[in-house]
C-alpha cells in the first residue's frame, strides 16, 4: 500500500481523494469477511469525505493527511456512526458527538473508513474478547493479531488503510503492532486528547497511531496531538514536531538495554532485541546494560489500578440512557439484567476485580498498595532516565500466538503485556517498531521507551531500526 | 420546643447549595431552573461514553467566595468519585471533593452571638431528578420512572458544620444566616422552594456534659420550618427511646412534612460502600494566591456587617428595631432603607415601615420607588398623614404603583386643619375635666386617652403627634 506521505502528496498535487478511498474500499472488501478487521465500514461517509477533501484542496487548503484513509478503533466516538467497543451493551448506539482525535484527523484531510474490532472495552490482548468475533492476523489467519487494538493493527498489516488509530492502556497499541509487523506509538499521557475516547482506565488510556512505517506514524501523531480544552488531563503544549526529527539518528545518545524488558521472552525475540541494540551501537549510540527490577512489579499494580478505574468507568452502562436495556422487576433488576446480558466474561471479571480492590476494608491492601507500586515504577524510570536518553527491550514475549492458546488462563494472557505496562503506569511514551522475524517467519516488535515528551527522539531511533531492517 | 430537663440536643447541619453559575460544573450546558425536561443536557452531563469533565472556573470562584465569607482557609484540593448506582446519576458515580476539600476550618457567628464551626465547604455535582409514576410513587414499586437530567451536573457546595448547635431554633438561625451569606456572596439565589438549598440534619441527644450520643441523619429538608420541626421531633424521639431504656440505632431518616414525623430510610448496615477514589479525569485544583485575593477583595459586606451598618442610623436601637433590621437585611432591603434615610426619610420610620408594610408587600416591590417611599415617610413625619394613613398609602403604592400624594388626596387623607384640631381638643378638654386635670398634673398616659378621643371623632384622620402638641400647648 502507498504510504500516507505519498498519498497526501499526490492528493495535494491534484489527484482525487476518491481514488484513494476506492483503493481502500477494495482492499477492505477483499479480506474483511475473512479477517473481521472492520466492524463497520462507512462507504458512503468515506466517499463524501473524499469529495470534501478534493474541494478543500481546490480551494488551496494545506492538508497534511489529504485523502489518507484511516481506520478507527471502535472505542472512538464518531457522530452518527455506530460505536460499540466490541460490546453487546453498546450495540446499535450512535454517539451524538465525535472524539477530538477524529475531528483533528478530519481537519487534516484524513478519511475515516470505518470502525475496527477490539477486545471488549479494550480489555484483552488478542481481540478474542470481542463480542463480534475475533480479528484474524492478516500475516497468519490462524493466529491472533494481538489486542486490544487488534483491528487497527490488522488494517495496516492487511493493506486496508495506511494509518489507523488505537488506544493503549497497558500495551494495546504496541502489542498488536508487534504481532502484526507494523509501527505503533503509545504517546506521553496527556499528549493526545481522550475526549470522545470511551474510557477503560482513565489514568492509563492514551490514543496513538499505527502505520506501516515510522514516518507515517509520526505524521499521524503530529496531527492528533496537542492540547484539548475538553480534556482536563491534556498537556498544555501544542503538538510536537516529529517528522522533522526523523533523520536525527542516535549518535551520541545513551540507550539503556534493560534486562527486565527482555527476560522471559522467547529466544527469537531476545535475539531480535540484541540485534537491534547492535544496530543502535553501530549508529553511534552508547549502550548501557541495566536492570530495573521495579518494572516486574508493574503487572500486578496494573491489574488492580486498571480494573478499579474500569469498575467505575463502566458503571454507566446501566440500561437507563443508551445502548442495551434488558427489563427487570425494578430499576436495580433492570441494571443487573442489562449488565449480565451486555458484558462479556473478561469485562465482568475486571469489574469484579476492580470493585473488590476499591471496597472498604480492602482499599489500602489492594488499590492503595498498587498506587504505591505505581510511584515506585515512576521513580525507577526517572532514575534510569537520569543516566540514559531512552530504553530498549522487547514489545512482547513472543510472536503472534495461535487462537485459543491463552484464553483458558487469564494470567497467561495478562503476561503478554508485561513489557508494555510500565510505560502506561509512568505515563511515558513508547514505540514498537518491527525488527527481525521469529517463529514461522512472523514479525517481532522491538520496543523503545523514553521519558515524558521524548517522542521525537524515540521516533528518530525507531527510524534507525526501520532503515536497518529495510537494508537487510 | 425544648427537651425535658436533663437532656441536651446536639445538632450538626450539612447544607447543599446550588451555585448560581451560568453553566454547569463540568460542561457548558446552561444552569437554569425550570426549562423543559432534558433540554439542557450534553454528552458530559448525560455521562455518555467518552465524555470528560472540565471544571467551571466560575464555580470555583463562588466556592472560594463562600469559603472566605465563612472564614475558611482555601487550600489545594482534589476531586474523587463516589460510586453508587442510581438512575438519576448518569455516570453512576458522583464527582465530589473528599479528603481534600477546597474550603475547611471556618466558622459562622449567629445574630445571638453564638458561633458555629464550619468543618468544610466542598464542591460537587448535583444529580438529575426522578419522578416515579404509579404504584408507591417512590423508586421501589413505581410503575414507571421518568428522569430529567437538566439538574445533572449543576454545581453544588456542601457546607458541613460542626456538631455545635444545641436547639432546633439555633439550627434554624444558622440555616437562615447561612442563606443570607450565600445570597450576599452571589453564590446562591437562596430559593428554598426551588431546591436551591437543601438541609441534612445530624441529630443526637445526651445528658449535658456526657459524650456525644448516637446520631441520626435526617435527609433532604427543604425549608427552615421543616428543618426546625424535624429536629425537634427527632430529638424528642431519641429522648423517649432513651428514657424507656432503649438504644438509638444510627440511621438515615426521612422527614414527612404532612405526618410531622421522621421514618427510617436506611440503617448503617445498609449504607452503600461508595468506593471513593481519586477522579482520574480531573487534575488538582490549586487556585493561585492572586486569584484567591481577587475573589476575597470582591466580597460584598455579609449580613452581620450590613445589620450593624443599618443599626447605626438609629441612636439607641430597641430590640424590636434589632429584629426589624434582621428582617430588612434578609429581604435585601437594607440599601433601600439607607438610601431613603440619605434622602431625608426618618430612620426609625423607615425601619418600621420597611420591616412591616414593605415586607408584607415584597412581591410587588417594583411598584415602590425610592421617591414614593421617602415622600410617604415625610408626609407621616410632618404630621400630614397619621401612622394609620401612612400605612394605608404605602400599601396602596405597593399594590398599584401610584403616587402617594395623589393616593392620600383620593382617600380624603387631607390634613386635619390645625384650627379644626385645636377646636376639637378644646371641646374634649371641656368634656373630660378629670382626665384633663390628671394630664396637667403630669400623667402622660392620659395623652393616649385624648388621642383616642380625637381619632374617634375624626375617624383616624388626625395625627397623634399633632394632638400631643395641641394638648401640651394648653397645659
Amino acid at each position: 500500500m502507498t504510504s500516507a506521505h505519498d498519498i497526501a502528496a499526490r492528493v495535494a498535487a491534484g489527484s482525487s481523494a476518491t481514488t484513494e478511498v476506492e483503493t481502500s474500499l477494495t482492499a477492505i472488501s477483499q479480506r474483511n469477511a475473512e479477517l473481521n478487521v472492520f466492524l463497520y465500514v462507512d462507504e458512503e461517509g468515506a466517499r463524501a469525505a473524499a469529495h470534501q477533501v478534493d474541494e478543500r484542496i481546490a480551494r488551496g487548503e494545506k492538508l497534511p493527511l489529504a485523502g489518507v484513509p484511516v481506520a478507527l478503533k471502535d472505542n472512538l466516538c464518531t457522530e452518527g456512526i455506530p460505536t460499540t467497543c466490541s460490546s453487546k451493551i453498546l450495540e446499535g448506539w450512535r454517539p451524538p458527538y465525535t472524539a477530538t482525535v477524529v475531528e483533528r484527523l478530519l481537519a487534516a484531510g484524513a478519511i475515516p473508513m470505518g470502525k475496527t474490532n477490539l477486545d471488549e472495552f479494550a480489555m484483552g490482548s488478542s481481540t478474542e474478547n470481542s463480542a463480534f468475533g475475533p480479528t484474524l492476523n492478516p500475516l497468519d489467519p490462524r493466529r491472533v493479531p494481538g489486542g486490544s487494538s487488534g483491528g487497527s493493527a490488522a488494517a495496516i498489516a492487511a493493506g486496508m488503510t495506511p494509518i489507523s488509530l488505537g488506544s493503549d492502556t497497558g500495551g494495546s497499541i504496541r502489542q498488536p503492532a508487534a504481532l502484526c509487523g507494523v509501527v505503533g506509538i503509545k504517546p506521553t499521557y496527556g499528549l493526545v486528547s481522550r475526549y470522545g475516547v470511551i474510557a477503560f482506565a482513565s489514568s492509563l488510556d492514551q490514543v496513538g497511531p499505527f502505520a506501516a512505517n515510522v514516518a507515517d506514524a509520526a505524521l499521524t501523531l503530529e496531527v492528533i496531538a496537542g492540547h484539548d480544552r475538553m480534556d482536563s488531563t491534556s498537556l498544555p503544549e501544542t503538538s510536537p514536531s516529529l517528522v522533522a526529527h526523523l533523520k536525527d539518528g542516535v549518535a551520541g545518545r545513551r540507550v539503556g538495554y534493560v534486562k527486565e524488558l527482555v527476560d522471559g521472552s522467547d529466544p527469537d525475540v531476545a535475539a531480535a532485541v540484541a540485534a537491534a541494540v547492535e544496530v543502535l551501537r553501530a549508529q553511534g549510540a552508547t549502550i548501557v546494560e541495566m536492570s530495573i527490577p521495579e518494572l516486574q512489579l508493574g503487572l500486578s499494580a496494573y491489574y488492580l489500578i486498571a480494573p478499579a478505574e474500569a469498575s467505575s468507568n463502566l458503571a454507566r452502562y446501566d440500561g437507563v440512557r443508551f445502548g442495551l436495556r434488558v427489563d427487570g422487576d425494578d430499576v436495580a433488576g433492570m441494571n443487573e439484567a442489562t449488565r449480565t446480558a451486555g458484558f462479556g466474561a473478561e469485562v465482568k471479571r475486571r469489574i469484579m476485580l476492580g470493585t473488590y480492590a476499591l471496597s472498604a476494608g480492602y482499599f489500602d491492601a489492594y488499590y492503595g498498595q498498587a498506587l504505591k507500586v505505581r510511584t515506585l515504577t515512576i521513580n525507577a524510570f526517572q532514575k534510569a532516565y537520569a543516566d540514559v536518553d531512552f530504553l530498549i527491550g522487547a514489545t512482547t514475549p513472543s510472536v503472534a500466538f495461535p487462537f485459543g492458546s491463552k484464553t483458558k488462563d487469564p494470567m497467561a494472557m495478562y503476561l503478554n503485556d508485561v513489557f508494555t505496562i510500565p510505560s502506561n503506569l509512568a505515563g511515558d511514551p513508547a514505540v514498537s517498531v518491527p525488527f527481525g522475524r521469529g517463529e514461522a517467519n512472523l514479525p517481532i516488535g522491538v520496543q523503545l521507551l523514553g521519558p515524558g515528551r521524548s517522542e521525537a527522539g524515540l521516533l528518530a531511533a525507531a527510524q534507525v531500526l526501520e532503515d536497518a531492517e529495510r537494508a537487510r | 420546643m425544648s427537651l425535658p430537663d436533663g437532656w441536651e440536643m446536639v445538632i450538626g447541619l450539612e447544607v447543599h447549595t446550588e451555585l448560581q453559575t451560568k453553566t454547569k460544573l463540568f460542561c457548558g450546558c446552561a444552569n437554569a431552573f425550570g426549562a423543559d425536561a432534558n433540554s439542557q443536557v450534553c454528552p458530559v452531563c448525560l455521562g455518555l461514553p467518552g465524555s470528560l469533565p472540565v471544571l467551571n472556573e466560575q464555580a470555583v470562584e463562588l466556592a472560594m467566595a463562600i469559603g472566605f465569607a465563612l472564614h475558611c482557609s482555601v487550600a489545594p484540593s482534589t476531586f474523587h468519585r463516589k460510586n453508587y448506582f442510581y438512575p438519576d446519576m448518569p455516570k453512576d458515580y458522583q464527582i465530589s471533593q473528599y479528603d481534600l476539600p477546597i474550603n475547611s476550618n471556618g466558622y459562622l457567628d449567629l445574630p445571638d452571638g453564638s458561633r458555629v464551626t464550619i468543618e468544610r465547604a466542598h464542591l460537587e455535582e448535583d444529580t438529575g431528578k426522578s419522578t416515579h409514576l404509579g404504584g408507591s410513587g417512590r423508586i421501589h414499586g413505581a410503575d414507571r420512572s421518568l428522569v430529567d437530567y437538566n439538574r445533572s451536573g449543576v454545581p453544588l457546595v456542601e457546607i458541613v458544620s460542626g456538631p455545635d448547635m444545641r436547639s432546633a431554633a439555633q439550627a434554624r438561625a444558622y440555616a437562615a444566616e447561612l442563606r443570607g451569606i450565600l445570597i450576599a456572596t452571589g453564590a446562591s439565589d437562596g430559593r428554598l422552594e426551588e431546591g436551591s438549598m437543601r438541609f441534612d440534619a445530624n441529630v443526637s441527644v445526651r445528658r449535658p456534659g456526657a459524650p456525644l450520643g448516637t446520631r441520626c441523619e435526617i435527609k433532604n429538608l427543604n425549608s427552615l420550618r421543616s428543618l426546625q420541626r424535624a429536629i425537634d421531633y427527632e430529638a424528642a424521639r431519641h429522648v423517649a427511646i432513651l428514657e424507656d431504656g432503649g438504644k438509638i440505632r444510627q440511621e438515615t431518616r426521612h422527614w414527612s412534612e404532612d405526618l410531622g414525623e421522621t421514618s427510617t430510610m436506611r440503617t448503617k448496615e445498609e449504607a452503600d460502600d461508595y468506593r471513593y477514589f481519586l477522579e482520574p479525569d480531573l487534575v488538582e485544583l490549586s487556585p493561585s494566591i492572586e486569584w484567591q485575593d481577587r475573589v476575597r477583595a470582591a466580597l460584598p459586606p455579609m449580613p452581620a456587617e450590613r445589620r450593624a451598618t443599618l443599626l447605626t442610623i438609629v441612636s439607641e436601637p430597641t430590640s424590636a428595631q434589632r429584629d426589624a433590621v434582621g428582617v430588612i437585611v434578609d429581604l435585601q432591603l437594607d440599601r433601600f432603607v439607607l438610601d431613603a434615610v440619605a434622602q431625608g426619610a426618618d430612620a426609625a420610620l423607615a425601619i418600621a415601615r420597611t420591616s412591616n408594610e414593605i415586607a408584607a408587600g415584597i412581591d410587588s416591590l417594583a411598584n415602590l420607588s425610592l421617591d414614593s417611599f421617602v415622600t410617604t415617610l415625610q408626609l407621616e413625619a410632618s404630621g400630614s398623614l397619621s401612622a394609620t394613613q401612612a400605612k394605608t398609602v404605602l400599601a396602596e403604592v405597593l399594590a398599584t404603583g401610584g403616587d402617594p400624594v395623589a393616593i392620600a388626596a383620593a382617600r380624603g387623607f387631607e390634613q386635619l386643619a390645625s384650627d379644626t384640631l385645636s377646636d376639637l381638643v378644646a371641646s374634649l378638654v371641656e368634656a373630660h375635666p378629670d382626665e384633663w386635670h390628671r394630664f396637667r398634673e403630669g400623667d402622660e398616659k392620659l395623652a393616649q386617652f385624648f388621642i383616642g378621643q380625637v381619632m374617634k371623632a375624626t375617624k383616624g384622620q388626625a395625627n397623634g403627634k399633632a394632638v400631643i402638641a395641641e394638648l401640651n400647648a394648653r397645659r
